[in-house]
């Protein structure tokens, strides 16, 4: 359901992802984890843009999400000028092709023809991202509750807001949300009134209120007193029962190990290792993955 | 001598007269520049804010970045005479250009608190908003604004009582009685030619500037407490 393809970002002359690939599949859950500034959590936020890649691209049921990256569509690089004047001096198709992407040798003005279909294929391919972030709740580490608030605003504003629910069927889906983590007594409350585990279990909550196909969790336990991370755990625990797609960054190993479908390591922005949590922790091959887990574990 | 002379002013019609002339008179400027300013710094603010993640304002941005530049960095009496005597050069058109010059200079000031403002409010906010799919000027509106406004007013109410009394130097550019120029500085200068005690005619017309401030202080204290109530902190 999302598909990760290649991408770059920097920030100035930072460059924090180099080259991330990676499928998300209907029903899976995976964990991202990896050492600070290995960029897991850049990668998580580019999975709902809150993060532009600079380059690649970011597909989410097979609509395109970020902007077109030319230097994945072949068939786009054989309309440009450089193509066409590389291959008139006499190169092989294949060698030209790996030529421009390798080098990035496409420059602003390419020929009216690959200017078509460049824009035919982003336009055909975009979805509103206004839109595909309806679908894709998300769970952040310092829980980013609206201050300014109630609880149970917090749960309806949006849904009603964008026309998506009546305020009789928003409110009804909150109250049921809020019994399901103990809290329908808070209704009224303003987020400064809760506990650390309470926020994070209500922004959960506010991400479910949506109906997402998918949720994205930027550690979600890390700024929790430690006596609050198990409440915050077992709720992210029942929804992955529920059969909840879930992309987790984390650096709680015994629960990614415990409920990750696929574990992905990240490591100087880049994927140094993937595998199910038993290959994973089990017999690490990667010896920056050895490391990381020598210490954390 | 001071307190007859205070009795006297207070007594004589035309001088009095003056006094609440000028008085109407600088309500009147306040009131419109604040007008100018707040419509013009709001705008100047948002566009300000918005350039951070919309290329389209970038060039609205820079030249917005210059005005503030330009009216917070060069005194407002420079900026006065300037607009009076060269801008503006139009007989009959002076209380205008005045006021239009303290809209634009108070503007300056506004769309700088009302920036800070709006970035005092954690950037996790807006990301929250935009992650459940609202529109960056649906988060704006009922999610970042709610909360910037209770830093934004008293800053601004700090800037609308500056502007009061930056009014008074209208008098620098001659002040005419019967026009919206004689404001209440003016009125002090005429009533000491008649009275020639400036004691006297300065705190007559000091206790007016400070009526009108103490009741701005007074309505900023309750748009505060009210603004407090919402948020039950």
């Amino acid at each position: 359901m999302i598909s990760v393809k290649n991408i770059y970002k920097s920030f100035g002359k930072l460059s924090v992802l180099n080259g991330i690939s990676c499928d998300i599949k209907d029903g899976e859950r995976v964990a991202i984890i990896g050492p600070s500034g290995s960029g897991k959590s850049t990668l998580l936020r580019c999975l709902n843009l809150l993060e532009v890649p600079t380059r690649g691209e970011i597909w989410v049921n097979g609509s395109l999400l970020s902007g077109l990256d030319p230097y994945l569509h072949p068939e786009l690089i054989r309309l440009s000028a450089t193509y066409k004047k590389r291959i008139a001096a006499g190169g092989s198709d294949k060698t030209v092709i790996s030529e421009i992407t390798d080098g990035r040798l496409l420059g602003r003005f390419e020929g009216g023809e690959y200017r078509r279909e460049y824009r035919r294929l982003a336009e055909q391919n975009a979805i509103d991202i206004n839109l595909a972030r309806r679908k894709m709740g998300m769970v952040f580490q310092h829980f980013n509750l609206f201050n300014n608030k109630t609880v149970i605003e917090n749960l309806t504003l949006v849904p009603v807001q964008l026309g998506l629910k009546t305020r009789a069927e928003a409110e009804a889906r909150a109250l049921e949300l809020l019994r399901r983590i103990g809290l329908e007594d808070k209704r009224d409350e303003y987020p400064s009134k809760l506990s650390g585990g309470q926020k994070q279990r209500v922004a959960i909550i506010r991400a479910l209120a949506m109906d997402p196909d998918v949720l994205l969790f930027d550690e979600p336990t890390s700024a929790l007193d430690p006596e609050m991370v198990g409440e915050v755990l077992d709720l992210m625990k029942s929804l992955a029962g529920d059969g909840m797609t879930m992309v987790i960054v984390t650096h709680e190993m015994g629960f990614a190990r415990e409920v990750a479908d696929r574990i992905i390591f990240v490591d100087g922005g880049k994927i140094a290792e993937e595998g199910r949590p038993d290959e994973v922790f089990g017999s690490p091959k990667n010896a920056r993955l050895r490391e990381f887990l020598s210490k954390v574990l | 001598m001071l307190f007859e002379d205070i009795k006297k002013i207070l007594t004589t019609p035309e001088l009095i007269g003056y006094v609440f002339e000028g008085f109407l008179n600088t309500l009147v400027l306040t009131v419109v520049a604040a007008a100018i300013g707040l419509v013009l710094g709001f705008v100047v603010a948002i566009v300000k804010i918005s350039a951070e993640n919309n290329k389209y304002m970038k060039i609205p941005a820079i030249i917005c970045n210059l005005y503030t530049t330009v009216f917070r960095g060069t005194p407002v009496a420079l900026q006065l005479f300037i607009m009076v005597f060269a801008v503006f050069a139009i007989p009959g058109f002076k209380p205008y250009a005045a006021i239009i010059t303290f809209g634009i200079n108070s503007g300056a000031y506004v769309s700088e608190n009302i920036r800070a403002g709006i970035s005092s409010v954690d950037v996790g906010q807006m990301e929250a908003a935009r992650a459940l799919g609202f529109t960056w000027n649906r988060a704006m509106i009922n999610i970042i604004m709610p909360q910037a406004i209770k830093n934004i007013i008293p800053a601004i109410g700090n800037e609308m009582i500056a502007l009061l009394k930056e009014t008074s130097i209208i008098s620098m550019v001659g002040a005419t009685v019967g026009t919206l120029t004689f404001d209440l500085n003016a009125a002090s200068n005429t009533v000491f030619t008649k009275v020639p005690n400036f004691l006297a005619s300065g705190l007559i017309v000091g206790c007016f500037y400070l009526a009108i401030v103490y009741i701005m202080v007074f309505a900023i204290k309750l748009i505060e407490k009210r603004l407090r109530a919402s948020d039950k902190r």
